[in-house]
């Protein structure tokens, strides 16, 4: 049967693999060797799930979202991601990490952070196992986003600022990177998504997989079902994304929806939505979809949500847009907005503007009354208090 | 026979000088290709500016960005070139990174390179296994030589494979470092040094990576064959212009 995973070299599809530099192929080589057996260990999954249920607070609700669906006319459940420790999925991730850097013995952690939220979300796991942590963030980003920056000072990380480039997520992936070329015996390096060189996609994607686990159980005890007919989330690199696609991949009856920020519109030169804009291509070590000029240069995204301006996606989201097992549909900045006010309203539920993203399609994408539909919400709208102040003018 | 392969039969240490091109100025390419032979190095590497040169340290960072803000691009590159070995005959080796290789579609990228005489290409991030598994033979039909990085890291075993799959010369990264990185060689570097000349590999070692003047190049040669300057050039350029290319070969040998 077509698998809609990582084969062995880390390919889904012909996207993903690992154009890495000579310098990276040691770290990388040593993650790829032990990852799965590591993930294996008994010792590790122990821990693994003790942290995620007694500090992340797993299980994450599934919850009926009843005003909603009324609204919408289908049955509409929340994953409530939101409600992890850190105010998202991104801990599932760096908790899995950690425990893996302790396993191969690295005693200094680096990470990227474009909004911050994964920055916070390494910091966290770094102060609870006592490991020194640089946190690389954009110039541009450390300025518009002072209350995360605070945090990870707080917890005890230093953040670096990466001025080359356009001084956001990107470049602050190319300076952990770097750091990581610099640094090769000693550090491990926590990629915040689904992306980079093999293994992480799929090491990260399966740290992530707890997140459909738990829907299917959850589905089974409410709809007496383990699989929704539909299965949606935002997608900037897509981690939230992979890991609420997960056990549903090679289920072909669950539709998988993937949401992508048209910022100002996909034609406005302003946008983030990489399968209508993006061309094959290699970023941070990946070969995946990416918005490039025709030479071949990297460019700059655009999002009013700081966690899906990525200019690239991860290889298993290309690979599900490309083949079309998922269904991809992008959301402008100002839907989005409505949408995340609205479930406030409906729900009284303050969502990241991420995974208001996810919410506004129910204006367009219609389904049938006894669809079940799973949205996952990412992350709550906390970080996102200013962005929502300054658009509505609260 | 290929001009890096030529060259690397002649009884001397080699000196190789790395540039961005589009830097200083768009148009510089060229001149900086024929005062370099001028001066008396003995190859040249073309570097092609990326967005996201995320092996490189800040100095080729900045020249790439400003070469791309002065409008440089792969096909611009080719043009400038175009009539070089009219004037040159010295190796020339492009350097840059896979995507804009591949944007350019890997086969009319050869093919270009093969029309204008270049000999050779260093891409970092096109790694071994896919290079043999879908391009060696489009390299090899345009007659390029294609090179291969190894560093303190990589594994003997690595190693041999590698030398296997090389021909014309190893890239022998001096330290686990980006580009401009570090200045000078240590104790960890002279033992590298040692265990890469006694494992008797087929193709000659050229260390890149640390080597800013004589000093460093002297100790960088002692086993290899030759060695690479990049990010101490491109300060030269970014201080002098292209005036004086000249003097700061002399200070090297």
């Amino acid at each position: 049967m077509k698998s809609y995973h990582a084969d062995e070299r880390g390919y889904y599809g012909e996207f993903g693999g690992a154009f890495i530099p000579e310098m990276l192929y040691p770290n990388c080589e040593e993650l790829r060797q032990n990852y799965l057996n590591i993930m294996e260990e008994p010792s590790f999954k122990k821990e693994f799930h003790q942290l995620l249920k007694d500090y992340v607070g797993r299980p994450t609700p599934l919850y009926f979202a009843k005003r909603l669906s009324e609204k919408y006319n289908t049955k509409i459940y929340l994953k409530r991601e939101d409600l992890c420790h850190t105010g998202a999925h991104k801990v599932n991730n760096t908790i899995g990490q950690i425990l893996m850097a302790k396993k191969l013995g690295k005693n200094r952690i680096i990470a990227e952070t474009g909004a911050g939220q994964h920055g916070v979300a390494t910091a966290t796991v770094c102060a609870l196992m006592g490991i020194q942590c640089v946190v690389y963030m954009g110039e541009i980003d450390i300025a518009r986003q002072a209350p995360n920056v605070a945090r990870m000072k707080m917890l005890g990380a230093e953040v670096r600022p990466a001025t080359s480039g356009s001084k956001t997520l990107k470049d602050a992936t190319n300076e952990a990177i770097r750091d990581w070329i610099n640094n090769p015996v000693d550090t491990h390096y926590i990629i915040g998504s689904v992306v980079g060189p093999h293994p992480y996609p799929d090491m990260v994607a399966r740290f992530q997989s707890v997140i459909s686990e738990e829907i299917k159980n959850q589905l089974q005890e409410k709809e007496g079902r383990e699989n929704p007919d539909f299965v949606i989330a935002c997608v900037g690199g897509g981690s939230n994304a992979a890991g609420a696609y997960y056990h549903y991949l090679d289920t072909p009856e669950v539709g998988i929806i993937a949401v992508e920020a048209a910022g100002k519109g996909i034609d406005s030169g302003e946008s983030a939505a990489t399968s209508a804009l993006g061309k094959i291509g290699i970023i941070h070590g990946s070969k995946t979809l990416l918005m490039q000029t025709q030479d071949g240069q990297i460019t700059e995204p655009y999002s009013i949500s700081a966690g899906l301006d990525y200019p690239g996606v991860g290889p298993m989201h290309a690979h599900l847009f490309a083949s079309g097992r998922g269904e991809f549909i992008s959301i402008t900045d100002d839907d989005a907005m409505k949408a995340g006010l609205e479930l406030c309203k409906l729900e009284g539920i303050i969502p990241a503007i991420e995974s208001s993203h996810a919410l506004a399609i129910f204006e367009d994408r219609k389904f049938n009354p006894d669809d079940v539909v799973v949205v996952n919400l990412s992350g709550r709208g906390d970080k996102d208090l200013q962005n929502y102040i300054d658009y509505f003018k609260l | 026979m290929n001009r890096i392969k030529q060259k690397l039969q002649e009884d001397k240490k080699i000196l190789s000088i790395y540039f961005s091109a589009g830097y200083p100025n768009l148009d510089d390419t060229v001149k900086i290709i024929q005062d370099l032979e001028k001066s008396g190095v003995d190859l040249i590497e073309i570097g092609l500016p990326f967005s996201d040169p995320l092996a490189d340290g800040p100095t080729i960072q900045e020249s790439s960005s400003a070469a791309l803000k002065n409008g440089m691009n792969t096909a611009l590159l080719f043009e400038q070139l175009k009539d070089i070995r009219k004037t040159v005959s010295i190796p020339l080796i492009l350097m840059g990174y896979f995507n804009p290789v591949l944007q350019y579609g890997v086969a009319a990228f050869c093919a270009k390179c093969e029309e204008i005489g270049i000999d050779g290409l260093i891409l970092p991030d096109l790694p071994l296994d896919v290079y043999q598994r879908e391009y060696e033979p489009i390299f090899k039909k345009h007659g390029l030589i294609n090179i291969f990085l190894i560093t303190p890291q990589t594994s003997d075993e690595r190693i041999k494979a590698i030398d296997d799959a090389s021909e014309g010369f190893i890239y022998m990264v001096s330290s686990a470092s980006t580009t401009g990185a570090k200045q000078g060689f240590g104790a960890e570097q002279s033992d590298y040094f040692d265990r890469i000349a006694n494992m008797k590999l087929s193709n000659p070692q050229i260390v890149g990576f640390g080597i800013s003047n004589a000093e460093t190049f002297e100790q960088a040669t002692k086993k290899a064959k030759g060695a690479i300057i990049g990010s101490a050039f491109i300060k030269h350029l970014t201080a002098n212009g292209v005036t004086s290319i000249g003097d700061f070969v002399k200070q090297i040998r």
